[in-house]
Formats: structure tokens, sequence, C-alpha cells
């Protein structure tokens, strides 16, 4: 491996049912600040098939270059031909930094083939920078010191450490990335990017799965990492039926309702509206935690938000810990209450 | 059916993690147990083994301790356990940490393997799929649910869980699951398996054991990602003043509309 062979940064596109997913668009955006800190160009890798279509909003959202792979054995998505695509496009040009997203296609692909092009694989990143390694020279070894590298920064054990990590030695510098952490540019109307059509070739061996069949869970709630207001239940709240406290709540500020793990397993809620390690990142502006205990896990992926405020009845939560304010009480008797004196500030601010 | 399942040791977050007074993790205070998602897994590898027979081989890698949960692994009906350690092995990441398990497993036979989706303290969910890409078989990962087996034709019927959806997906064997949590609920250990297990003895396996293992491959110096920088986060500690138990839910509504209203959001 000749490093200075490799060049540029690539993200992958991830798209399903033809659909680009908004992790795309946000790898784009960091892709794009890594590019210009390396005076380096963005390629897009899209791979499916019929996806040509797609390349347009890659461009606009900042990809210089679009490699389309398009075949009909990309259909759907399948762990051994979308490795196949995207490793044979990495064997092939060379990418300097190759930038997944953490997502449940992505934390599958990452690691095959990270795998296959032998080289090293940091997941889950929540920052990443343009950086020396090591931080600081080695005294007498300054010549030593690698610049221009991909410096990669997650949380690991459940958020309560953090690691920034290099892949001084091997190409590409690979990353997976969690949704909802990076920023996607405006888009650019009409921005131009070349495309690229690349095929490898695909013969079905042992590692190609059939798919007999696809079960699409009813999505009938908005996306809850794009909530401003986000009013969030736990097993505190008792019931799926009282969850319609929360959601009274949620209507009178303009919200959305969201909920942890203890839920979704307990088949309350779906899983899209979880927050934490094992469902969604999210930074509302207000992120109201509702009978929930509060876990790391859970933590993990709400600590962000700019005003946490919780409501429960045991003092020794640590959701309190993380809270900026909260109230020791009865969600059952706070939240109704509260749903009503709002609605009364609101009606006297309109009669003002 | 010859299973193998691919266990780790880890320290205990569920019952809080523990911090130092200077706000740093206190890994020695946590209990050490067995990886939640691994033992899902080997929970799917003994109702496999319940329902069609056969034999399950637990491996894991890890310090001389982790003995522990191999011996707790036998305990709730695992039939061998395997203990890969080696001080030339430490430090690895997971390129270097699935070559390494890869392998061990060479020196196995094996229809299916199984691991946890991820673990606790790293939480990469790497390791499973780089295993299976290392062995040239096919992974499924996020498996929620193993449907059917059908040994004369060699496949598996398996549900893999995406974020809005599933995939009902045929396999061929030799294959590697990767298993959620929420796939069921492990058994517990019984008393005469706890006395079984603790009369078998357990496989130890050092570098030298790893005849399909390049030196270029493993430990801290055959990992690809170094670590730049680490460090504990420190716990926050915020204003326990603005949490109030106040003596109505009336006055305690009041307040979180006087906080909605300071920060402009009513």
């Amino acid at each position: 491996m000749k490093i200075e062979d490799y060049k540029g940064v690539f993200i992958y596109a991830q798209q399903i049912d033809n659909k680009l997913s908004t992790i795309s668009l946000e790898l784009l955006g960091k892709a794009k600040d890594l590019a210009a800190d390396l005076d380096e160009k963005v390629t897009a890798v899209l791979i499916g098939s019929g996806v040509s279509d797609l390349t347009q909003t890659l461009a606009e959202y900042g990809a210089d270059r679009v490699i389309v792979v398009d075949d009909p054995a990309l259909k759907d998505y399948r762990t051994e031909p979308y490795t196949h695509a995207l490793a044979s496009v990495i064997n092939e040009y060379k990418p300097e930094i190759m930038l997944v997203g953490a997502t449940a296609i992505g934390r599958d692909l990452g690691p095959k083939v990270s795998a296959r092009v032998a080289t090293g694989l940091t997941a889950d990143c929540t920052q990443l920078d343009i950086g020396d390694f090591p931080l600081t020279p080695v005294p007498g070894q300054e010549d030593k010191q690698l610049h221009r590298q991909l410096l990669m920064t997650r949380p690991a054990f459940g958020g309560n450490t953090i690691a920034t990590i290099a892949c001084p030695e091997n190409r590409p510098q690979m990353a997976t990335v969690r949704p909802g952490v990076m920023q996607k540019k405006e888009p650019v109307k009409g921005a131009k990017a070349e495309i690229v059509d690349y095929n490898p070739g695909f013969k079905e061996n042992d590692c190609y799965v059939e798919i007999e069949k696809i079960v699409k869970e009813v999505v009938t709630t908005e996306n809850i990492a794009d909530a401003k207001i986000l009013v969030s239940g736990g097993r505190g709240v008792g019931s799926p039926e009282n969850f319609k406290l929360l959601d009274e709540l949620a209507e009178v500020l303009g919200g959305t309702v969201s909920c942890s793990r203890a839920v979704v397993d307990s088949g309350w809620k779906p899983k899209e509206l979880q927050v934490g390690q094992t469902g969604q990142t999210v930074r509302p502006h207000v992120y109201f935690a509702i009978g929930i205990s509060g876990a790391i896990q859970h933590a993990a992926g709400m600590e962000d938000s700019d005003i946490i405020i919780a409501i429960n009845k045991d003092e020794n939560a640590p959701i309190f810990d993380i809270a900026d304010y909260g109230v020791i009480g009865d969600l059952n008797k706070v939240v109704p209450e509260l749903t009503k004196k709002i609605k009364e500030q609101q009606a006297a601010k309109a009669g003002q | 059916m010859k299973i193998v399942v691919c266990i780790k040791q880890v320290p205990d977050t569920k019952g809080g993690v523990k911090f130092k007074a200077d706000g740093t993790l206190d890994r020695g205070a946590m209990l050490a147990i067995m990886n939640p998602d691994d033992k899902a897994g080997l929970e799917a590898a003994l109702r496999l083994k319940d329902q069609y027979g056969g034999e399950v081989t637990v491996v894991t890698m890890g310090l001389p301790k982790a003995d522990a949960v191999l011996y707790e692994a036998m305990a709730m009906g695992a039939d061998k356990g395997i203990l890969v350690t080696d001080r030339v092995l430490g430090g690895a990441d997971t390129w270097a940490t699935s070559q390494t398990i890869a392998a061990a497993i060479k020196n196995l036979e094996y229809d299916v393997i199984i691991t946890g989706r991820q673990a606790i303290d790293g939480d990469t969910a790497q390791v499973g799929p780089q295993i299976s890409e290392h062995l040239g078989i096919p992974v499924i990962s996020y498996t929620e649910e193993i449907m059917d087996v059908d040994e004369k034709g060699r496949t598996l019927t398996v549900k893999r869980q995406f974020e809005d959806r599933y995939h009902v997906l045929k396999v061929k064997m030799p294959c590697l699951l990767t298993a959620l949590s929420e796939l069921n609920e492990p058994r517990y250990m019984t008393p005469g398996g706890i006395f079984d297990a603790f009369n078998t003895e357990l496989t130890v396996w050092g570098r030298d054991d790893l005849k399909e293992l390049a030196d270029e491959n493993i430990g801290l110096n055959g990992s690809p990602t170094k670590i730049a920088k680490a460090s504990d986060k420190v716990a926050k500690v915020k204003d326990r003043t603005k949490i109030k138990a106040l003596d109505s839910a009336s006055e305690e509504a009041d307040y979180i509309v006087s906080v909605l209203e300071e920060t402009h959001v009513i």
C-alpha cells in the first residue's frame, strides 16, 4: 500500500428504496469541511439499482463527484453485493478517507468493507478533524509526527469515555459516523458533479443471501431527530394508554413524543421513537424526560439537548444528574397540570 | 449442529457507572459480566442445540480471568469453553481481534457462529462482521429471530432488523449471526450445570496455537487504528438547586411554566 496514492474524501451515500437517507447529506456536510482542510475533493459513492436520479441531490449537498454502482443485484441491501461494490470502488479509486453512516446498514457494511480492503475502522464517531498524529510530537522524533491525519473521536462505555483514534499506516482512513451529529450544508441549486459509472461485476456466491420478505414497520410519526421539542416518556409512564398525557403536552408545545428503550421493549411504542444508544441521538432545543430514569445508554442519546427538563417521582433517578431543570413528583398529576397551564398562558398571550 | 459462540467479559454498567472522586470512570469498582448481547447469542445457540441436537462451543479472548464467563456459559449449558489468551494479543483493535478470533475458529468445526451485536464497553459492533469476512462466510448482523433451520438444505431463515423494517433472509451454512439482546431472555445457570462446569476443563490457547494467524495482524502492533487520546468523560455535576420537590403538582407545573417562559420556549 502506497499511502500517497490515496486521495480525496469519500462518503457512502446510503439510499433505501431509492431514497437518500439523511445521513448521506450529513456525511457530505462533514466531508466538505474535511476536504477543504486537505484541499481535496468530495466523492459520494452511490450503490443500488436504478439510483442514478439521486446524483443531482448529492451534487447539491456538496459532492464534487459521484461514483455510481448500479446493478440489479443491488436492488435491496444485502451485505455481500454491497460489500463487493464499495470495496471494489475503494480498490479502484483509492480514497484517503471513507465515511459511512453508523446506521443498521453502515454498521454491517463498514466492518465488512474495512476487513476486505484491510484497513482500520473507527465506529460510531461523533467528531472528525484533520490533525497530527501523535497529537504532540515525541521529543527527539519530531520528524516522525504525521500530518493531515483523520482524527476520529468517539464515545464508548455508554458515553462515559471518549477516545480520539487515528489510522496512520493504512488507507483509507475509515469511520462510521453517528446519524444526527454532523450538519448538512445548505443545498446549492443546480450544482454539478462529475458522474462516474462503475460496475465491478456481480457473481452470486455462497455469501449471497436470499431475501424472502421485506416487512416495513409503519412509521406514521415524524423523525424525532428533527424535532425542536421532544416530550419523551419512559417506563414510569406506566402504560401505552397513559402516553396520551405526553401527546397532549407535545401538542400544546408543537413538539413530538419520543421514548426510552424500556418503552420499546414493552411494545408500547415503535422503535423509531426510541432515544438512546441503541435508538436515535437527538439534540432538540427542549427535551422533557418524563418517567425516564436516565440510564447512561439513554443519556448518551440526549444529553446534548439544549434544555433538559425531568419529571420523575424518584429523587435518586440518574436523570436528575443530567437535567437542567426538574421536578420530583407524580407525572400523572404534574403533566396534565402543566399542559393546562401552558394552554392558559398561550390563551392569555393571544388575548393581549 | 456445531455452533460456536463468541463471548466477551465486560464491566457491568447496568448497576450504574461508578466514578472516582475526580469524576473519572472507576473500572475497578464495576463487576465483570458476560456481555448482554453475547449472552443472548449463547441462549440462541442453546435453543438450537435443544431443538436440533449438537454441540455448543464458547470462545472468548481476554485476560486469564475472562475464564469466568466461559464457566458461566458452560453452567448455562455450553459443552466446551476455549480461552484465547496471550500477552502478545493484548491491545488489539477490532481488526486484530477479529483476525485472532477467526484464527481460533479455524481450529474448530462449525455450522453456525453467533456473536453478540456489540459489547457494552467498546460499542463498535465490528468484530462479528469482521470475523465473517476473515472466514469467508456470510454474516447476518442484527439478528432478531432465527425462524427456521433446514439441516438437509444447510440453510437458516432469520429475521434481520433495520431501523424501519426487517428482512426475512435465507442464508447458507456455515454462517455468522450477530445477536441482539432482544433476541431472547437468557436462561439461568442450573446448580448441576455450575457443578459440571467447574469440573470441565477449559481449553486455553496461546498465540502458538493459532496457526493461521500472521504476526503482523495481532495485538497492538497489528492494529491499524491507534489511540491518539483517551479520556474518561468527567461526570457532569449539575446544579441540583434547579431540581425541585414542591408541595403540589400545581406548583411544580408553575415552576416548569416559569422555566419555559424564561427560556422563551413559550
